[in-house]
């Protein structure tokens, strides 16, 4: 813990700062998951811990080792990017397999599947079954 | 230029990425040059379609304006899941009529979409060019309609189309 | 002073962290569906890779980092196997 009393105050505050809102923020997500009662209103919360739940957290880190090696430490850069493009790749097919899953047991509050629309693959095959 | 280098945004940004992770040197420019170049000649090989850029100037614009509402978003949401069953909330699909019609414009809308906390692209239809988005706080199905298209779907057609 | 301030917010940080990640396994136990357990899933794996952050901002080193780029990969590659299995009942095309 010795290299810490190196780091000037305002950069402490500012790590501190960005550390408890990005901590906090993905909490809030998480309680989120827990309380909504659907699963298409749950799909909303992690995307706090995904977005400025991560970056408050990143953001931090890159404050702090970059004034600790005073050289600028960019590299969580990466894994902010990394999670922007990931999240909605991810949260796109969990909610495409949910609703693909509700259709075919035909449950209540589901939008019905178009046939205006060209079916793609997927929807093609879920038709038949 | 383009045969030795057929997509020069891709090996820019895997050169950058070698740097970051493995610190600046001489030697680690020349390897993480090899490597973006080679991964961008074997990127040529998948033959992807390449996106093309019209207007840059409007990127940091949009960038800004995504950075915000996430922001404001998060707040939003941070609110109604603080309240808890207190207030009664009703959320719900809407469906959006799009014009953007660009791969790219489209995967960039849904990263917009989906990472804004309260909006979640659900699905798309190709033929009819029509999205179902779930929106958690729901009050007027116009007006969300509204926002998508005025806010994002007309900048990224200026960006891509 | 410094030190007591970094020490102190880390601390609580990943408390905050800890208690998020148990609200997402308590979801992942209780399901109902299996898409609300894959959506835990992924935000517990997001949690774990703030956490290990964290770790590697009161060490004060960079190691970390790594750890936590592979659990960010490992998650996705996996949340997304597991969408897929959901849709399709089979991973590969």
């Amino acid at each position: 813990m010795t290299p810490l009393a190196d780091l000037p105050v305002w950069a402490a505050l500012l790590t501190g700062f960005f550390l408890l809102l990005g901590s906090v923020l993905t909490l809030l997500g998480s309680i989120g998951l827990l309380r909504f009662r659907s699963f298409y209103e749950r799909i909303h919360a992690p995307t706090l811990g995904t977005t400025w739940g991560t970056g408050g957290v990143l953001i931090a880190s890159i404050i702090f080792h970059s004034v600790l090696q005073s050289k600028p430490v960019l590299h969580e850069i990466l894994i902010a990017l990394f999670v922007t493009v990931t999240t909605p790749v991810s949260l796109m097919l969990l909610a495409r397999a949910a609703l693909y899953r509700d259709r075919s047991e035909g449950n209540d509050g589901v939008p019905p599947f178009e046939t205006v629309a060209e079916p793609r693959d997927e929807q093609r095959r879920s038709s038949n079954t | 230029m383009s045969a030795l280098l057929p997509y020069p945004l891709l090996t820019a940004s895997l050169l950058v990425m070698w740097i970051l992770l493995n610190g600046l040197s001489v030697g680690q420019v020349v390897l993480g040059g090899i490597v973006a170049l080679a991964a961008s000649l074997a990127m040529a090989a998948l033959q992807p379609a390449k996106p093309r850029i019209r207007s840059w100037d409007m990127i940091p614009q949009l960038l800004l304006i995504v950075l915000v509402d996430i922001l404001r978003s998060n707040i939003a949401v941070a609110g109604i899941i603080l309240q808890g069953r207190r207030l009664t909330r009703t959320s719900g699909f809407v469906m959006i009529p799009l014009e953007l019609r660009d791969r790219t414009g489209l995967a960039v809308l849904a990263c917009i979409i989906t990472s804004t906390p309260g909006t979640a692209w659900v699905e798309y239809h190709a033929g009819s060019g029509r999205l179902r988005i779930h929106v958690l706080d729901l009050i007027d199905q116009q007006a969300w309609i509204d926002l998508i298209k005025q806010r994002y779907e007309r900048r990224l057609m200026e960006i891509f189309e | 002073m410094s030190g007591i301030i970094i020490v102190w917010s880390v601390t609580i940080a990943q408390l905050v962290l800890v208690a998020a990640m148990a609200c997402a396994l308590l979801r992942l136990v209780r399901g109902p569906r299996a898409q609300d357990r894959i959506l835990s899933f992924d935000a517990l794996y997001v949690g774990a890779m703030l956490l290990l952050l964290t770790f590697g901002m009161r060490a004060g080193s960079t190691v970390y980092f790594e750890a936590a780029v592979v659990v960010a990969l490992l998650g996705f590659v996996s949340t997304v196997a597991l969408a897929k299995f959901l849709m399709r009942g089979e991973v590969m095309e």
